[in-house]
């Protein structure tokens, strides 16, 4: 792990209207690592994917690529720096085939004019490597499963060669194979040298592949983890703020006590 | 087999029997499972998924592929080819002159200002919008050529420009209301047809018409015709030639790739229709008696066909307006500037309804208060729309324009020809039209029982 993280968070808040989404977030990834972003339904994990992806500019605070400050004002600002993000109401366009949506943005071009055989051999080879199986390549996306749009919308963020991918919810609504599947996939982009943020609700993936957990409560920091040496207890308790009431604050406090009585 | 080894001496032979039976089973089960895994990578994804596309290989593999689209409701412009078919036997049974050389130039020539407009309205619909201002700017586009050439007697090509480009900023305003403004291109073109057809009557002044000057360029856009016959020939052949070598070349690629490829009697059979449909043409254009050659207005109408069709299929401009009516979101997400692809559009609409406009002052002789109004604006979004573009965004072709304008002006002239008065036109076209959008929804309807949309 390199001491520079490529995408450091710092300070970062986000209003809607009268909402305060995000507040004073901190968070910070550095290359082949896979942080999972957890935390329940409104703790902001969206938002602040949406935030980094360019697509809900931040009111305030500041994000570092690689050490430098950045401005990060729309989708495309995100792109050329090389974040990648596959978002929960998967972004494909219905009418267009999957070797479009893969490149969408992002086209193949010779001499200015697209390059649909470059870009259809791409495409099968990137979904051969995935080992993602699907009809054609040359349907529309209106014609595929679920599960399949998934997996499609995750192969469409790797076309770009990213530095960063963002996973919002990339399992919800996979079957158990897909799942297995999807996780490989992200460790395969750690072993990459890629950045991971992974947002899931579900501990059994998080602990399966992320390296550090970084838990968001109520649109705050609410503790980063290592995932070894965590339980999923603690995470679950960081997650609903069921650590931090009256009784752990002052259970803290007595073993604070009993362990410098101890040295 | 280790156990086998373990069998005691005395029987030997058997056991070497038993192996042997035992090694060629093996290989026939490896052989079987190859054969398997060789075909589960072409044919599992069939059986798991019965919506698989796997075209075989040769004319039948294309055949059969071609019957599950038209089952599967992929109709495309099946309904409109069948109907200009029918449309030209019922009126050549009744009037002997429709399939006339006179009869299908004027067809051309009227095809060709309205189908430029019409080409404009595709772009439109290709972005799930609609405008209603393309009779209104024909008018304006008209108007200001007229104005400028004849009353202020500016160099006749460069007044032809500022119509078009006339029509690029009207186009471009109604897209910057509806991009940036957020009103819906309904109403921003709506209004842009009351106001627009107000500038028009306003520009023509009292007289209330200008007449074309013999001679000049809009006159000349429909009235001139290549009457050498190697005009229309040479057209046709290259026209042929460019599609066959575009054909062969993708395949050629195709193959060099390793991706599936068109077959060649497919390519055969494809070029095969084309050389038949534009020989035929050119044909009935340069040899009947009363034949004057290839017509100008038609050779810039398929001038423009071709390369709007370029520009949508083949740029990343093209997949980006498909991209923007399909989801504008997820247009929005992939770092496509919405609001450009938006205003480009409509100005792209404004500037080929300027054309068409020219085109149809120079079929009526001159800039007039009405031109454009009536019944234009409908016949330009009817040809779209009978052509099969859908009206809901992202789907349909620019060729759609030619096929639905070809399907209105024949009904028309054919009609005209049996003496039919205009009213019984309109009821007509109108029939035609609620047929088109009928076969529209039906095969979209059947398209989602098939998995498709």
């Amino acid at each position: 792990m390199s001491a520079t993280p490529v995408l450091a968070l710092r300070g970062i808040s986000k209003r809607f209207g009268a909402v305060q989404a995000l507040t004073d977030v901190t968070l910070e990834i550095h290359p082949g690592e896979v942080v999972a972003l957890v935390g329940d339904n409104g703790a902001g994990k969206s938002t602040l994917v949406k935030t980094i992806s360019g697509v809900h500019p931040v009111d305030d605070g500041a994000i570092e690529w690689e050490g430098e400050a950045v401005r990060i004002a729309k989708p495309h600002d995100a792109q050329e720096l090389g974040v990648a993000t596959v978002y929960q109401d998967l972004a494909l366009c219905d009418n267009l085939d999957v070797v479009a949506n893969l490149f969408l943005g992002n086209e193949t071009r010779t001499a200015g004019v697209l390059d649909e055989i470059a870009m259809e051999k791409r495409a099968k080879e990137l979904l051969d490597t995935l080992s993602i199986r699907i009809p054609s390549v040359r349907i529309p996306v209106a014609a595929l499963s679920g599960g399949q749009r998934q997996v499609v919308a995750i192969a469409r963020a790797l076309i770009g060669d990213p530095k960063i991918v963002i996973l919002d919810e990339p399992t919800a609504a996979l079957g158990v194979e897909q799942t297995a599947q999807v996780l490989d996939l992200v460790e395969r982009l750690r072993e990459r040298g890629l950045g991971v943020i992974l947002i899931s609700h579900n501990m059994a993936d998080v602990q399966a592949v992320a390296d550090r957990v970084a838990v968001l409560r109520l649109g705050r920091n609410n503790g980063v983890f290592p995932v070894e040496g965590t339980s999923h207890e603690e995470i679950i308790a960081a997650i609903t703020g069921a650590s931090d009431n009256a009784v752990t604050r002052r259970k803290a406090r007595t073993d604070q006590v009993k362990k410098e009585a101890g040295a | 087999m280790s156990d086998l080894k373990k069998e005691p001496v005395a029987e030997k032979e058997p056991v070497a029997e038993a192996a042997t039976e035992v090694t060629e089973a093996a290989e026939v089960t490896e052989a079987t499972e190859a054969v398997e895994t060789a075909g589960a990578t072409e044919t599992a994804p069939a059986a798991v998924d019965p919506r698989l596309l796997v075209r075989e290989q040769g004319l039948a593999g294309y055949l059969n592929d071609f019957k599950r689209r038209v089952r599967g409701g992929e109709l495309g412009s099946l309904p409109v080819i069948i109907g200009l078919i029918v449309i030209a036997i019922v009126f050549q049974l009744k009037n002997s002159s429709f399939l006339s050389a006179d009869s299908l130039a004027n067809i051309g020539v009227y095809t060709s200002g309205l189908g430029i407009m019409a080409v404009g309205i595709v772009f439109v619909l290709l972005l799930g919008e609609i405008d209603l201002s393309v009779g209104s700017v024909a008018g304006v586009g008209a108007a200001v050529w007229a104005v400028l050439s004849v009353t202020h007697g500016v160099n006749d090509n460069l007044a032809l420009l500022i119509a078009i480009a006339v029509g690029i900023a009207i186009g471009a305003l109604h897209g910057f209301f509806f991009a940036k403004i957020g009103v819906p291109a309904f109403v921003v073109t709506l209004a842009g047809f009351l106001g627009w057809s107000g500038l028009q009557i306003w520009m023509m002044g009292k007289e209330g018409s200008i007449n074309t000057p013999s001679g000049s360029l809009v006159e000349s856009l429909t009235g001139y015709y290549f009457e050498d016959k190697a005009a229309a020939y040479g057209l046709a052949l290259v026209a042929v030639l460019a599609y066959a070598g575009s054909l062969l070349l993708d395949t050629k690629r195709r193959k060099a790739a390793a991706l599936p490829a068109r077959p060649l009697s497919e390519i055969l059979l494809r070029t095969g229709v084309v050389a038949v449909i534009s020989f035929a043409v050119a044909y009935v254009l340069n040899e009947p008696a009363g034949a004057r050659g290839l017509p100008l207005a038609l050779v810039l109408f398929l001038a423009v066909l071709v390369i709007a069709d370029f520009v949508v299929r083949r740029t990343t401009y093209g997949r980006q307006i498909f991209a923007v009516g399909g989801n504008a979101e997820a247009a929005r997400r992939a770092g496509i500037n919405v609001n450009r692809i938006r205003i480009s559009v409509f100005a792209i609409s404004g500037m080929l309804a300027a054309f068409g406009g020219l085109f149809i002052a120079s079929l009526s002789g001159g800039a007039t208060k009405n031109l454009g109004s009536g019944n234009t604006l409908m016949n330009v979004i009817a040809a779209a729309v009978i052509g099969g573009t859908s009206l809901f965004g992202g789907r349909g072709k620019i060729w759609s324009a030619l096929l639905g304008m070809l399907v209105i002006q024949s009904i028309q002239q054919g009609l005209n020809l049996l003496g039919m008065a205009s009213e019984i036109q309109y009821m007509i076209t109108g029939a035609v039209l609620l047929a088109a959008v009928v076969i529209d929804s039906v095969s979209r309807r059947t398209q989602k029982t098939a998995g498709r949309t």
